[in-house]
């Protein structure tokens, strides 16, 4: 039952020693690695409050065993950005009024980078469709669909 | 012992500059925002302590059983156990409640839910607490549950607890009780049981003082000091030696404003001696907190036939479930609200809060007047199609106005702008989007992503719901609260117990003191119980009584400072004001800056703000019983599929009334979350219960909106500063969940020309 590996998260290799081997990358960010910017609000990849990049795809952290993220690029919502030198995604989100309690923000930061690294241009409706996989119960979403939009806006300006 | 902080951000709010410009009406960032952002704020369920255990709770399977017999001694026999918790091992109180102490910390005759607490366990890993749980044998008797409202009124269910089975009956006689017709409009409404459904799910961490002497909790509540007093009585402790901090809060809307798991983290840690964190998942949650009471609602309205209202008869039911909670305030609330925001002098109305073994109901954002908004709404569109008017002008016929009456007799003092709201929602832009949506694209038909809908079959429909909703406590509850202000060198360090749970209130604590005191950097201390109450955050009453204690506290620092300047400068204290950041003589030349001026003294002063005494009711409904009030209409457009039953919300206009917004930025995010809560008791959110036994408690099964099912929100705020307010500003959280229901509900049924009498609109309700 007691598991050894090592996780390649944000960059640095993490060693993962007496894990129960059914843990799920979730937990063990959190729990084993202290990583607790990744949220779990419904365990079941119904929210995505746990988003994380495996590899650069967006995936459900409490949907993928952490033993089975061996050998894969993890990057959470701690890899993005130095601490007090938020990304233009964390800042619009905190200008643009888009965090309220912050429960799902995290989640919402990962899926946007992703969706503006794949489409740096979307459309109103592209941007609540990919990033439909990630709940908010305080805004009403307005908020952030303005905040990706900011960005979209301000990185075709500085191009 | 103290609480690990990771990462280099405190998370709480201890030390949390609000050092950003920004005064009264800018909208100004939150000061927690890039923390939140780069997830280093501390949530409740991240705080962790060195050597801490894992908690959690046994359940009850049944929704009524007398359990004969609990063994917990196959929990012992586990490995990394190191505390079983029962009925029997609670020092103090055996229950708690927010108005009648009606709850077991642990129940041990009878479970009256289905998740009902019977034991609680602390081990070193969440699996071996599962497992713990799973040892722990109960036989039970299962009854057959009460799940009825109508048989806990008419008593033919025998008392399924000592209270008994109603927990409150209130009538309300006004006026003139012959007048009948000669327009007579009927309907019965009912509302499904809505979860709040936040976020962040229920956690905290209980840190146990050396010797057991005491205990502090850091836990995502409501209501600090309401927590403390109850703890405390089940501890079997003075408060004093309870200390509740506040962990972060992943939103709120009602569900914490009761205890959960408060009490068994508290026992768990003073019995082991360690740290005991406990934290829920989804399922649980949906158990272990109070939710939106289901509520079924006959009205019939008389009017004349001009359409103005000339008496209402009513009578509510709300399904309180198993246990109290705040039933009899939702019900006086549902009650008092029966007329809308409409003229009314004539009223029989008659209300239940009843308890089944259905889960315990209490607080949800609008707290029983969201009930009463979905009937009289549905009311008023059958009186305008009973006289031949259109919904808006039936709506401006009867418009309530600052000195109307309530069907209480309490004379509406504030601001109240209802035909204005009326107008100026109906001034606001249709959607551009034809019928069926933009460009053929199926992702904008109803079912979207289903791509079920064909474009020929949808239909278009408008509605209207116009709203009134109390802000603050009620019936001569003093809900006052508590502020301390302490300047020095030119920084302001601010002092309170109101739990921020996402709404902003940190955010505009900054602008009150930078606009009132002049100061430029704002620092917010720890919220805990260091202070007194400031009570809940609830009811829309924090930015009103929390907000108003703030700006009391740095009026009275400023008067000290004035004071001192005017000593040392041999002015007069009255010639002076603060210009920006600078102190002035009004009379002379002297400025200087609030730094300067503060540089090298001390100047504390605390505030408690109460607002004017509130009545109880009589036995006929009379009395003073609310505070104030604020206003709200919506209008919403949705697209509908007849034959498949699916509808598309298209666009929520809205014009609210929040007297004067401080921070227009946030006041737009409480619409915009109000309403995606108000869309969704519209057409998806039940959490659903057969025979007292929960089916949906998961995000698969309960719905919330996503960013698909969230139309387009177009909003016109009404400023009208309220004299009676603090800083002219009424609260704004709850209204627009008010009436954004009905008005979706009246979408819905103008498109499909169909009556719909119930919340969530079903497919089955659309195509049946």
């Amino acid at each position: 039952m007691s598991e050894f590996y090592v996780l390649h998260v944000n960059g640095a290799a993490r060693e993962v020693r007496d894990a129960a081997a059914g843990e799920s990358l979730l937990f063990v960010l959190r729990e084993r690695l202290g990583l607790m910017g990744s949220k779990g609000a419904c365990e079941q990849g119904e929210c995505g409050s746990c988003s994380v990049l495996l590899d650069d795809q967006l995936v459900c952290g409490c949907l993928v065993l952490a033993a089975g993220a061996v050998g894969q690029r993890i990057v959470t919502i701690e890899g993005v950005a130095p601490l007090g030198a938020p990304s233009d995604v964390q800042q619009a989100f905190v200008d643009a009024g888009a965090v309220q309690c912050g429960f799902c923000t995290p989640g919402l930061i990962m899926a946007t980078h992703s969706l503006l690294e794949r489409s740096p241009a979307p459309s109103e409706m592209e941007i609540r469709e990919e990033l439909s996989g990630n709940v908010c119960r305080c805004t009403g979403y307005g908020r952030i669909i303005d905040a990706v939009q900011r960005v979209a806006v301000a990185r075709r300006g500085a191009q | 012992m103290t609480v690990t902080q990771t990462g280099t951000d405190t998370g709480t709010f201890a030390g949390t500059h609000s050092g950003l410009a920004g005064r009264l009406g800018d909208s100004v960032a939150r000061p927690d925002g890039v923390p939140k952002a780069q997830g280093s704020f501390q949530f409740a369920g991240d705080l962790t302590a060195d050597g801490f255990l894992w908690g959690a709770t046994l359940r009850s399977p049944h929704p009524y059983a007398r359990i004969v017999r609990i063994d917990v001694s196959g929990a012992w026999r586990i490995n990394g156990v190191e505390a079983v918790l029962t009925a029997a091992d609670v020092p103090g109180k055996a229950t708690y409640g927010l108005i009648s102490h009606d709850q077991p910390v642990f129940a041990s005759d009878y479970v009256r839910f289905q998740g009902e607490a019977m034991a609680a366990v602390a081990a070193d890993h969440p699996d071996t607490c599962r497992r713990a749980l799973a040892a722990i044998v109960v036989e039970y008797e299962v009854l057959a549950p009460l799940t009825d409202p109508e048989r806990a009124i008419d008593g033919s269910f025998p008392p399924i607890h000592p209270d008994g089975n109603v927990v409150r009956h209130q009538r309300i006689v006004r006026g003139d009780q012959s007048i009948h017709g000669p327009v007579v409009v009927e309907g019965t409404y009912e509302l499904g049981r809505q979860d709040q459904a936040f976020l962040g799910l229920e956690a905290a961490l209980a840190l146990p003082a050396p010797g057991g002497d005491g205990v502090e909790l850091h836990v995502a509540t409501q209501w600090l000091h309401e927590d403390r007093k109850q703890i405390a009585a089940c501890l079997g402790m003075p408060d004093e030696k309870v200390r509740i901090v506040l962990g972060g809060v992943g939103g709120a809307f009602g569900a914490r404003e009761d205890i959960s798991l408060q009490v068994h983290a508290c026992l768990l840690a003073l019995r082991t001696g360690r740290p005991v964190k406990i934290q829920y998942d989804r399922e649980e949650s949906f158990h272990g907190h109070v939710h939106r009471h289901p509520c079924t609602i006959w009205m019939r309205h008389h009017a004349g036939t001009d359409g103005t209202i000339r008496r209402i008869e009513a009578r509510f039911v709300m399904d309180g479930g198993a246990y109290a909670s705040t039933s009899s305030a939702v019900l006086i609330n549902a009650v008092t609200h029966t007329q809308g925001p409409y003229r009314c002098d004539h009223a029989t109305v008659d209300g239940w809060a009843v308890r089944t073994n259905n889960l315990p109901s209490g607080a949800m954002r609008g707290f029983g007047v969201v009930q009463a908004a979905f009937a009289h709404e549905g009311q008023m569109d059958k009186l305008a199609a009973a006289v031949g008017l259109d919904p808006v002008e039936v709506r401006l016929r009867n418009a309530m106005r600052t000195g109307d009456h309530l069907i209480t007799g309490q004379e509406i003092v504030n601001v109240a702008p209802v035909a204005r709201l009326i107008q100026e929602t109906a001034a606001l832009a249709l959607p551009t989007e034809p019928v069926g949506g933009h460009d053929h694209d199926p992702m904008r038909l109803p079912g979207g992503a289903g791509r079920t809908a064909d474009e020929r079959h949808i239909v278009r429909g408008i509605g209207w719901g116009v709203g009134i909703k109390n802000l603050m406590y009620s019936e001569a509850f003093d809900d006052y609260s508590t502020a301390r202000v302490r300047v020095a060198d030119g920084v302001a360090t601010v002092k309170f117990a109101t739990v921020e749970v996402g709404q902003g209130f940190v955010t505009i604590v900054g602008q009150i003191a930078r606009t009132v005191l002049g100061v430029e950097e704002v620092v917010i201390d720890s919220i805990d119980t260091e202070i007194g109450s400031a009570g809940s955050t609830s009811a829309s009453r924090q930015t009103w009584m929390s907000g108003g204690a703030v700006e009391g506290a740095c009026r009275l620092v400023r008067e000290r400072l004035f004071e001192h300047v005017a000593e040392l400068h041999d002015l007069e204290a009255v010639q002076l004001e603060i210009d920006g950041t600078d102190v002035v003589d009004t009379l002379g030349s002297l400025r200087m800056s609030v730094a300067a001026a503060t540089a090298g003294i001390v100047i504390d002063e605390t505030f408690e703000h109460h607002h004017p005494a509130t009545e109880e009711l009589d036995e006929l409904g009379q009395g003073n019983c609310h505070t104030a009030f604020a206003f709200v209409a919506h209008r919403a457009v949705v697209d509908v599929d007849p034959e498949l039953g699916l509808v598309k919300v298209v666009q929520i206009a809205t014009a609210q009334d929040v007297g004067r917004a401080l921070n227009p930025l946030s006041v737009v995010g409480q619409i915009e979350g109000g309403i995606a809560q108000g869309v969704g008791l519209a057409v998806m959110e039940e959490l659903l219960q057969v025979d007292g036994i929960v089916k949906n408690a998961t995000f698969t099964d309960y719905l919330v909106p996503t960013f698909l099912d969230m139309p387009d929100v177009v909003i016109s705020l009404v400023e009208e500063p309220d004299p009676h307010a603090p800083m002219g500003a009424k609260g704004v959280g709850e209204p627009p969940t008010v009436s954004s229901t009905p008005a979706v509900v009246a979408a819905i049924r103008d498109a499909i020309g169909k009556d719909l009498h119930r919340v969530p609109v079903r497919p089955s309700d659309i195509c049946s």
